[in-house]
This record gives C-alpha cells, sequence and structure tokens, in this order.
C-alpha cells in the first residue's frame, strides 16, 4: 500500500513506471522480481502461495474471476450457471461487439462474471465472481441478469449467495440497459429476504459506480479486502460535473468501513476461513426464530 | 434578438415543424447558418435536442409542476438521521382530492436557488427522505408519485463520505416491494444513479422533451470517445431518446408536451402530466397489492437485451414469482 511504499519507492516509481496501470502489476512481477508497491524481493512461487498479496506489504493484487473460484470453492466441482446466455449490442453501439471478442479472447471468459454452484467449506453455495479484465468488469444486460439469477437459484435451492464484486460501473455501451441492471439486481435481493437465504458481498478492488450503488451493498454481511478502491463517480465524471478534484485511487475500502458500510475488513489469506464461520453460523438451527 | 432568444426560437420551431410534419429543414439549415452554429447531422441532432431542452433553464422543476398538478400540498423534510436535502423535495398533496406522497429532485429556479439545490443533485439523506416518505404512504395506503429531474447524485466526498451508493441500492431494494402504486415520471433530466433511485415504479412516465441515460452525454464522451467537446454525438450513441426508452420498455408512456415546449407553457405541460398520471392511478388502483407488486417484480427482472434461447427464459421468468 501506498504508505508503506517509502519515497525511495515513489521515485523509483517515477523514473521507472510514470504510467505503471494496475493490470500490469502482476507482469511486473515477472520482470522485476520485486512487488510494484513496496519494491522488495518477490517471486511468482511466493506470490501465489500468499494468494496473490504481497507477504512484505499486504497489498492485494487483483485476481482472475477462475483464480477467486480457485482460492474460494473447495475441491471438486464448480458447476457453471447462465453460461449459455450471450451478451448482444441492442444500441448498436459502434465497435461493441469487436470490443466483446477482444475481451474474451484476452480473458478467457466469455462475459464479466462467472457464477456457478459448488462447495464452500463443505456448505453448497451459490458463488458468483466478477472479472474486471473483461471490460473493466463492467455491467450490462448479461451481467445483471447472471447476478439476478445466480439470487434467484440460490433462493429456489434455499443456498446461502456469495458474491464478489470488481467493477468499474454499468457499461455504458448498453445505456440505459444497464442503469436498469442496477435496479433488476437490487429488486432480485428481495428473493433472498423472502426464503432467508444469506446473502455475503466481499468488495475486491475495485468496486464503484453501478455496481457498487446496487447489489453490493445490499448484502447480509459485507466483507472487503484491504486497499480496494470503492467510489460511486470516477474521477472524470467527477471533475466533469462538480469541478471538484479527487485523487485517482480514493476513496479505498478502508474509508468507507470507517463511515461504517463495510462489516469487516478481510486480508485475502483469512477470507476463506471467514466465509466459513459465517456459513456455520448462518446455517445452524436458528434459536431465536419461530 | 439575442442568441439565446433565437436558439430557444430555433428549438421551438423543431418542435413545431416535427408535430406538423412540415419539413423546415433547409429553413432551419439556413437559419442554424446565420446564428454560426455548426451543422449537426440529422441523428445527432435529435438526442441532442431532447437533452438541451430537457436542461432548459426555464423548464418546470418538481415543485413547480407540485403546484400545477396539486389540489394542494404539505412539503415534509429530514431523513431522521443526518438532515434535509434541499435538493430532494417531497411531502403530502391531495390529486382531485386523492391523498398521494410525493418526492422528486429539485433544481433552483435561479442561481442563488440553484445553490441552495446544489443543482439538483441529492446527497444520501435526500435518497434517505425519500425512503422514509415512501414508507410513510406505505403505512397509510397513499399511491406514490417521484418526479425525476437531476444531472445526477451529487459525485463529490460529501456524498461518499455518508454513503450515496449505500442509500440508492437500498432505495431500489426497498421501493420494489412498498404495497401502494408507485408512478414515476422523468420531467427532464435522467441522470443515472440518481434517477433510478428514485425510479423503481409500477409505471414509468416521461416527459417529450427529456432524456434518461446511464450517463450524461459529456461523460461518455470524455471516456468512451476521449473529448467531452463530443457530447452531441455521444448522446445519439446512448439512445436516450423517450421513443429509444419506450422501445426498450424503460418507460411506458411518453408524455406529450405542449407545442412550444413546458419551458413556455408550464400549465400545459403539468395538465398534460397530471392527466396521464390520473389515467396511470386508475389502471394501477384496478391491482391487487398481489399482482401490484408481481407486475413491479417482473417489470424491472425482465429488463436488459441478450441472446439465449427464447424457451428457457420464458420458463425461467415464469418461475420468478414463486421467488418473490
Amino acid at each position: 500500500m501506498s504508505n508503506s511504499k517509502g519515497i525511495q519507492g515513489w521515485i523509483r516509481d517515477l523514473i521507472e513506471h510514470p504510467v505503471q496501470k494496475k493490470r500490469d502489476e502482476r507482469s511486473f512481477i515477472d520482470q522485476k522480481n520485486s512487488c510494484p508497491s513496496c519494491h522488495r524481493p518477490l517471486g511468482a512461487h511466493e506470490l501465489e502461495a500468499a494468494l496473490y498479496t504481497c507477504p512484505h506489504c499486504q497489498h492485494h493484487f487483483r485476481l482472475t474471476a477462475w483464480e477467486r473460484i480457485r482460492f474460494t470453492a473447495d475441491e471438486g466441482v464448480f458447476q457453471e450457471l447462465s453460461a449459455d446466455i450471450e451478451t448482444a449490442n441492442p444500441l448498436e453501439f459502434p465497435d461493441y461487439e469487436q470490443k466483446l471478442s477482444a475481451a474474451a479472447l484476452k480473458t478467457g471468459v466469455k462475459e464479466a462474471v462467472v457464477s456457478g454452484l459448488c462447495k464452500v467449506d463443505g456448505q453448497e453455495v451459490v458463488l458468483a465472481v466478477m472479472d474486471f479484465r473483461f471490460i473493466g468488469g463492467s455491467m450490462g444486460s448479461v451481467v445483471g441478469e447472471k447476478i439476478m439469477r445466480a439470487m434467484l437459484v440460490g433462493a429456489e435451492k434455499r443456498l446461502p449467495v456469495i458474491i464478489f464484486t470488481a467493477s468499474g460501473g454499468a457499461r455504458m455501451q448498453e445505456g440505459i440497459l444497464s442503469l436498469m441492471q442496477m435496479a433488476k439486481t437490487a429488486v432480485a435481493t428481495q428473493a433472498l429476504e423472502k426464503s432467508r437465504c444469506p446473502y455475503f458481498v466481499i468488495l475486491t478492488d475495485p468496486t464503484t459506480a453501478g455496481v457498487l450503488a446496487s447489489f453490493a451493498m445490499l448484502g447480509d454481511v459485507t466483507l472487503a479486502e484491504p486497499g480496494a478502491l470503492m467510489r460511486f463517480a470516477g474521477a472524470r465524471v467527477v471533475a466533469g460535473t462538480i469541478r471538484e478534484k479527487v485523487p485517482e485511487n480514493f476513496p479505498l475500502s478502508q474509508y468507507h468501513y470507517e463511515r461504517g458500510f463495510i462489516d469487516l475488513m478481510v486480508p485475502r489469506t483469512e477470507l476463506k476461513k471467514t466465509l466459513g464461520f459465517l456459513l456455520k453460523t448462518h446455517l445452524a438451527p436458528q434459536g431465536g426464530r419461530t | 434578438m439575442s442568441e439565446d432568444t433565437l436558439r430557444d426560437k430555433l428549438l421551438e420551431l423543431k418542435g413545431l415543424a416535427e408535430k406538423s410534419n412540415v419539413d423546415v429543414s433547409r429553413e432551419l439549415a439556413a437559419l442554424e447558418l446565420k446564428l454560426h452554429l455548426p451543422p449537426i447531422p440529422a441523428p445527432e441532432n435529435e438526442a441532442w435536442r431532447r437533452v438541451e431542452l430537457a436542461r432548459h433553464p426555464e423548464r418546470p422543476t418538481t415543485l413547480q409542476y407540485a403546484e400545477l398538478i396539486f389540489d394542494d400540498f404539505l412539503e415534509l423534510h429530514g431523513d431522521r438521521n443526518f438532515g434535509d436535502d434541499p435538493a430532494m423535495v417531497g411531502g403530502i398533496a391531495l390529486l382531485n382530492g386523492l391523498p398521494v406522497t410525493f418526492f422528486g429532485t429539485q433544481k433552483g429556479q435561479n442561481m442563488k436557488d440553484n445553490l441552495k439545490r446544489n443543482f439538483g443533485m441529492a446527497h444520501p439523506e435526500g435518497y434517505r427522505k425519500a425512503l422514509r416518505l415512501a414508507r410513510q404512504a406505505a403505512k397509510f395506503g397513499r399511491p406514490i408519485l417521484t418526479f425525476i429531474d437531476t444531472p445526477g447524485a451529487y459525485p463529490g466526498v460529501s456524498g461518499e463520505d455518508r454513503g450515496i451508493s449505500q442509500a440508492i441500492a437500498v432505495n431500489m431494494k426497498e421501493f420494489s416491494v412498498l404495497p401502494v402504486p408507485i408512478i414515476a415520471t422523468i420531467l427532464g433530466e435522467g441522470g443515472s444513479g440518481g434517477a433510478i433511485g428514485i425510479g423503481v415504479a409500477d409505471i414509468v412516465l416521461m416527459m417529450e422533451n427529456a432524456y434518461y441515460s446511464v450517463i450524461t452525454p459529456e461523460g461518455c464522451a470524455s471516456i468512451l470517445l476521449r473529448d467531452s467537446g463530443k457530447a452531441r454525438q455521444a448522446a445519439a450513441l446512448l439512445k436516450l431518446t423517450p421513443r429509444d426508452l419506450l422501445r426498450f420498455r424503460v418507460v411506458d408512456r411518453i408524455v406529450s408536451e405542449p407545442q412550444v415546449g413546458a419551458h413556455k407553457d408550464r400549465a400545459g405541460a403539468a395538465a398534460a402530466l397530471k392527466a396521464d398520471i390520473l389515467a396511470s392511478l386508475a389502471v394501477l388502483s384496478r391491482r391487487s397489492v398481489e399482482s401490484l407488486l408481481a407486475q413491479r417484480h417482473q417489470k424491472f427482472l425482465s429488463l436488459g437485451v441478450f441472446h439465449e434461447e427464447e424457451a428457457r427464459r420464458k420458463g425461467l421468468l415464469e418461475r420468478l414469482r414463486d421467488f418473490f
């Protein structure tokens, strides 16, 4: 994290990588054998053993959807849901199809969320994981539909629903239909209320705008990884609307935690244990229930 | 005549021409040339015109519509938690003798008022005030009318501090189960999360010269087209006009404005809106609470366009009602 980086780290950053982007962080390690955040030595093997967190400075690197599933689900079957629905171009937005196929080619996933049935700590759950690499994890019709269906499957099968968010917000190329996915996913959480299914959200870097302002903020329990960017409006939108300057990397999950919008900050290495406890406490016979 | 008045006249003419199906495009082009306005290609024209009219400084605000539509109303204040947000107004009203609850985003009527109203950009406490009034309406069985006219929810740090994302998310979730009819109207600007935060409703009406979009044309231009000056182009790409939204089933009905536009004939616009609200209420009041909620859920859960085997999708939508 930035405050543990030190002045030397900053200077090195400026000289060597003036526009170091987060998505390049992991190739940085491959090339330099050091953490791009604290610049201490860090090898690929060591990094993976710590679930892609830096053992020195606790910097959390972004994960792909399938890495996250591998780190979260028990070994065994992951039965993917809604894998056959395909993105359309309802606005006939220029270059959207090309953008979609380029993203699919680059990432190996068909859309910005992967959902399925699996076990976590021995308990069957519905798990949905967003993938920021796919057009910034943006939510269009398919992402909204898959999130909604994950919740409905949870309600139907009476299973807990666990969602990992990572998104730049609503997908502009699907215009108003993307905005409507906010309402759709928020309305869908009511199915979990009625069936009394637990709904856990884990906010990861970054979770912003249309996703943050819908299903991401509606969990029964809301966890966040340290250092995850979480904001309602992007810096460019803020600058364009109210001429207020907001730093690129502000505010982070810690900021929202301090203001009471997150239950718990959980380092990635502790996450599975925490989820296991939550599942156990939500599924044991409820003494207070009448 | 100042350039602004000329511009207004021009917009008015365009509206008239469209209504009466007269082709005056050559005359308009000549006028635009005279004004030194850059010539605009046709499809971009339509979307941008709606955006410009939606933002017209003379356009009636939520409170002005309230004055014109209701027999009488009482404004209620505060979210009971943090404060009162002047950018979100609301209260209890009589609509042809029927008690209703209303709330909506409120733009200012001049610079000073706009500073007070934060240009119609509500803070979290505004959305929480709306939810408080909505729950009160549910308790007393009053239908809810929401009015949307905002460039967006306030995106600055004070909004983040008090949880703007959470406030909007909670409203969408809770509005979906309120056991009274809800009618939302896009009066002018339907700006993104700020709009949908009070936009979950049984029937969504939209004034003829309004827009509803996931992002402002300027925001889209600066992010996707890398040039905020290309807002006109972005407006067309975003498909944000009432006719587009009707096609996507995001809105249910377009409210016809007087030929000169709502900014020139407020009473006429309010009368048209009142008529459509009354007609919508008549439809909704025939529904049982159960079917009201089932149809509201269905409406929002089925929004979106993608490719899938039709039979599969249908089967899923039919199963939906069991989950709520």
